[in-house]
C-alpha cells in the first residue's frame, strides 16, 4: 500500500501525468457541464471554447515568448476561411477541416514571423493590429470576393452530430464537445511545450536575449515557434468559430474581437493558462449576463442594446484595477488567504498546536 | 501627371490627419510609457461634443471651440481616474484600461447618439481649385486643414522647446526620479500631457469626420492609420509622426486610386511592413542598441 502511495507520487511529480490528469479533469467537466446545460448555454460553451483555444496563443505568445500580439483575429479569420472552404469545396470531414485550419494559419505566422524577425514588443503588436484590419478587407478584393463571397461571407455546411449519439443529441452539446476537446487538447499541448527544452528557450530569450544567445539558445528560431504556435492556435479557434456559427464573415473578425482577445488574455494573467480560460470565461459569462438583463428590462431601446458593452467595459477597468496581475493572480491570492482566513475564524483554544505553521 | 498630382494633394492631406492622431498618441507614450489604444474614441466622444453643439447653435467655430475644451477635459479625466491608477502595474494594464475605456465609451455614445453614422459639416467649400483648366484634389478646406495642423504642430514644438513647462514635461518624461528631486510635479506634467493629446485628438476627430462621418465605431481605421503612422515615425519622435503620417497619407492615396479603395487597408500593412523591415524601430525612433 505504502509503495503505490510512494509511486503515485512520484508519478505525479512527472509533468506529463500532471499535464495529462488535468487534461483528462478538463475533459471530464466538458462532458459533465455540457449534460447539465441547456441547449443554448451549450452554444456558449462551444463559444467559450474556441475563444479559449485562440487567447491560449495569446497567452503563450505573451508568457514564455515575450512578444504581444493584436492581431489574433487575423488568424482566425485565416482559420474560419480555411474551414469554410474545405468543407463546402472539398468536402472534407471536421477534424481534416479544423487541421488545415491550423496548419494554413501556422504557414501565415511562419511567413510573418520571419518578415519581423526583427521587430520588438509595440512594433510588433502594431504591426498584427495593422494585419487585423487589413485581412478581413481582402474579402472585398476582385479576384477574390467571388470564391469569398464579399462582405456577405461564407456559410459553412452543417455537420450533424454522429449517428452513433443517438437521434435526439442536440447540436449545440456536439459542438460544445468538438470545442471543449480542442480547447483542452491546445491547452495540454501549450501546457507541455512551455514545460520543455523550447519553453525554457523561450523563457530564456525573453528574459535577456544576449544571454540566451550566449548559452546556445537560438533566439530568432524560439521567437518564431511562439509566433507560430500562437497563429495555428488562432487559426483553430477560428476554424471552430466558422464551425460552430456556420458562417466565415469579415463582421465576425473586427478589430474588436482582436482587442477582447488581448483583454481577455491579459485579464486572465499573462503567460498562466489558466488564465486564458479565466479571461475568455469572463469575455463570454459578462456579454451573457447583461445581453439577458438588458433584454428582459424596459430601457430604450437604444440603452438596452448598449448596456452590454458599457457594463464589459467597466468590468474590464474594474478588473485590472483589482488585480494588476491579473484574474489568474488574484484568484491564487484569495485561495492562499481562505485557510488563514478559516483559521482565524475559529475561536481561540481550538487547533492550539497547529498555529506554528505561520 | 494631373492623376499622380491629385493623388498626391489628397495624400497629404489625409497624412496631416494621420500625423495629428500619431502626434497625440506620441506624446502620450513619450510621457507614460502607454500606449492609448482608446484615442479613437476619445475623438469620437469629442467630436460628437462638437456635433451636438453645431447641431443648436449652427455654428461650426463654436463647435470646434467646444470640440477642443472637451478633448482638453476628457485627456485629464482618462488621465486621472482611469490611468493613474495602474500607471505602476505591469506596462500591459494601462493597455487593457485604454481597450475597456474604448469598449465603455462606444457604448455610452450608441446609448445617447445612436449607432447611425452622421455628416459632419465643413467650414468651408469642398470644390477643388483649378490651375489652368485643370482642376485640383485641393480644396479651401484641404487648405483649412493642412493649415489647423501645421499650426498645432508649430505650437507643439514651441511648447516644448521654449517654455518652462515644455522642459519640466520633457524632464518628466526623460527622468521622472530625477525630475522630481529638481523640483518638477511629474504627476501634473503627466496629467497636462494627456489634456494636450486630448486637445490634439479632438481637433483630429473634427477634422476627419466629414470624411469618415461620424459614428460609435467609424474612426476604428482612422485609428489604426494613426498608430501606423506613429510607428512608422518611431513612436518617440514628433517629427517622425509627420513625417510617418504624410508617407502613409500618399501611399495610401496612390494605392487606393491605382489599385482600388479596396486594399487600402493591405497597403498600410505593406507600408508599415516595409518601414519596419528597414528599420526595425520606425525612421526616427531610437538606435536599437540593446544592452547586455
Amino acid at each position: 500500500m505504502k509503495r503505490l502511495r510512494v509511486t503515485a507520487a512520484r508519478a505525479l511529480r512527472l509533468t506529463v501525468v500532471r499535464h495529462g490528469l488535468a487534461a483528462l479533469a478538463g475533459l471530464a467537466l466538458v462532458l459533465v457541464v455540457s449534460a447539465v446545460l441547456p441547449s443554448y448555454r451549450n452554444f456558449q460553451l462551444a463559444e467559450l471554447s474556441y475563444l479559449v483555444c485562440a487567447t491560449a496563443g495569446l497567452t503563450f505568445l505573451a508568457g514564455p515568448g515575450g512578444q504581444i500580439s493584436v492581431g489574433q483575429g487575423a488568424f482566425m479569420a485565416i482559420g474560419a476561411y480555411t474551414t469554410a472552404l474545405v468543407i463546402n469545396h472539398q468536402h472534407w470531414n471536421l477534424a481534416a477541416a479544423l487541421l488545415s485550419a491550423l496548419v494554413v494559419a501556422a504557414c501565415v505566422g511562419l511567413l510573418l514571423g520571419l518578415a519581423t524577425a526583427r521587430l520588438r514588443g509595440l512594433y510588433l503588436a502594431t504591426l498584427t493590429l495593422a494585419l487585423a484590419v487589413a485581412l478581413p478587407a481582402l474579402v472585398n478584393v476582385r479576384g477574390l470576393s467571388g470564391i469569398l463571397e464579399g462582405s456577405n461571407g461564407l456559410s459553412v455546411l452543417a455537420s450533424p452530430p454522429p449517428a452513433v449519439l443517438g437521434a435526439d443529441f442536440s447540436t449545440p452539446r456536439w459542438q460544445a464537445w468538438v470545442t471543449g476537446f480542442c480547447a483542452v487538447v491546445t491547452l495540454w499541448f501549450l501546457a507541455n511545450l512551455g514545460r520543455s527544452r523550447y519553453g525554457r528557450s523561450m523563457r530564456a530569450a525573453r528574459d535577456d536575449e544576449a544571454a540566451a544567445a550566449l548559452s546556445g539558445v537560438n533566439v530568432a528560431r524560439v521567437r518564431l515557434l511562439a509566433f507560430v504556435v500562437a497563429a495555428a492556435c488562432g487559426g483553430l479557434g477560428g476554424g471552430l468559430l466558422a464551425w460552430v456559427t456556420s458562417l466565415a464573415s469579415p463582421g465576425a473578425f473586427s478589430l474588436n474581437l482582436s482587442f477582447g482577445l488581448l483583454a481577455a488574455a491579459i485579464l486572465g494573467g499573462l503567460g498562466s493558462l489558466a488564465g486564458a480560460v479565466w479571461g475568455s470565461l469572463l469575455l463570454v459569462v459578462v456579454s451573457s449576463v447583461t445581453s439577458d438583463l438588458s433584454s428582459g428590462s424596459r430601457l430604450p431601446i437604444d440603452v438596452a442594446n448598449n448596456l452590454p458593452g458599457a457594463v464589459y467595459g467597466v468590468v474590464l477597468i474594474v478588473v485590472m484595477m483589482t488585480f494588476p496581475g491579473g484574474l489568474h493572480q488574484g484568484y491564487r491570492w484569495i485561495s492562499s488567504r481562505i485557510p488563514a482566513l478559516v483559521r482565524r475564524s475559529r475561536p481561540p483554544g481550538d487547533g492550539a498546536g497547529r498555529g506554528s505553521g505561520r | 501627371m494631373v492623376r499622380f498630382l491629385n493623388l498626391t494633394l489628397a495624400g497629404i492631406t489625409d497624412g496631416m490627419i494621420f500625423a495629428t492622431i500619431a502626434l497625440a498618441l506620441v506624446m502620450i507614450f513619450r510621457a507614460t510609457r502607454v500606449i492609448n489604444f482608446a484615442q479613437g474614441a476619445m475623438m469620437m466622444l469629442t467630436t460628437f461634443v462638437g456635433w451636438t453643439v453645431q447641431d443648436r447653435t449652427g455654428s461650426y467655430w463654436l463647435a470646434l471651440g467646444c470640440a477642443l475644451a472637451a478633448g482638453l477635459v476628457l485627456g485629464t479625466l482618462v488621465e486621472r481616474v482611469f490611468i493613474r491608477p495602474v500607471e505602476n502595474g505591469p506596462e500591459l494594464n494601462a493597455a487593457v484600461v485604454a481597450l475597456g475605456l474604448i469598449v465603455l465609451i462606444n457604448a455610452l455614445a450608441s446609448m445617447i447618439w445612436g449607432s447611425t453614422p452622421r455628416a459632419y459639416p465643413v467650414p468651408f467649400s469642398l470644390r477643388g481649385y483649378s490651375v489652368g483648366g485643370v482642376r485640383l484634389l485641393l480644396s479651401p478646406n484641404d487648405l483649412f486643414t493642412i493649415g489647423m495642423v501645421a499650426f498645432t504642430m508649430t505650437a507643439l514644438v514651441l511648447l516644448f522647446r521654449r517654455t518652462a513647462l515644455g522642459l519640466r514635461m520633457r524632464a518628466g518624461a526623460y527622468s521622472p526620479e530625477l525630475a522630481r528631486l529638481l523640483g518638477v510635479r511629474v504627476g501634473a506634467t503627466l496629467t497636462i500631457g494627456w489634456a494636450l493629446a486630448g486637445l490634439i485628438g479632438a481637433l483630429a476627430g473634427v477634422l476627419i469626420a466629414p470624411v469618415v462621418f461620424l459614428g460609435p465605431d467609424q474612426f476604428d481605421t482612422v485609428l489604426v492609420y494613426g498608430f501606423t503612422a506613429a510607428i512608422i515615425g518611431g513612436l518617440e519622435s514628433p517629427v517622425g509622426s509627420v513625417v510617418g503620417g504624410l508617407l502613409l497619407g500618399c501611399t495610401l492615396s496612390y494605392v487606393s486610386g491605382y489599385a482600388g479603395s479596396e486594399v487600402t487597408s493591405l497597403g498600410a500593412c505593406a507600408v508599415l511592413l516595409v518601414a519596419l523591415m528597414a528599420r526595425p524601430s520606425g525612421l526616427f525612433g531610437p538606435a536599437t542598441g540593446r544592452r547586455v
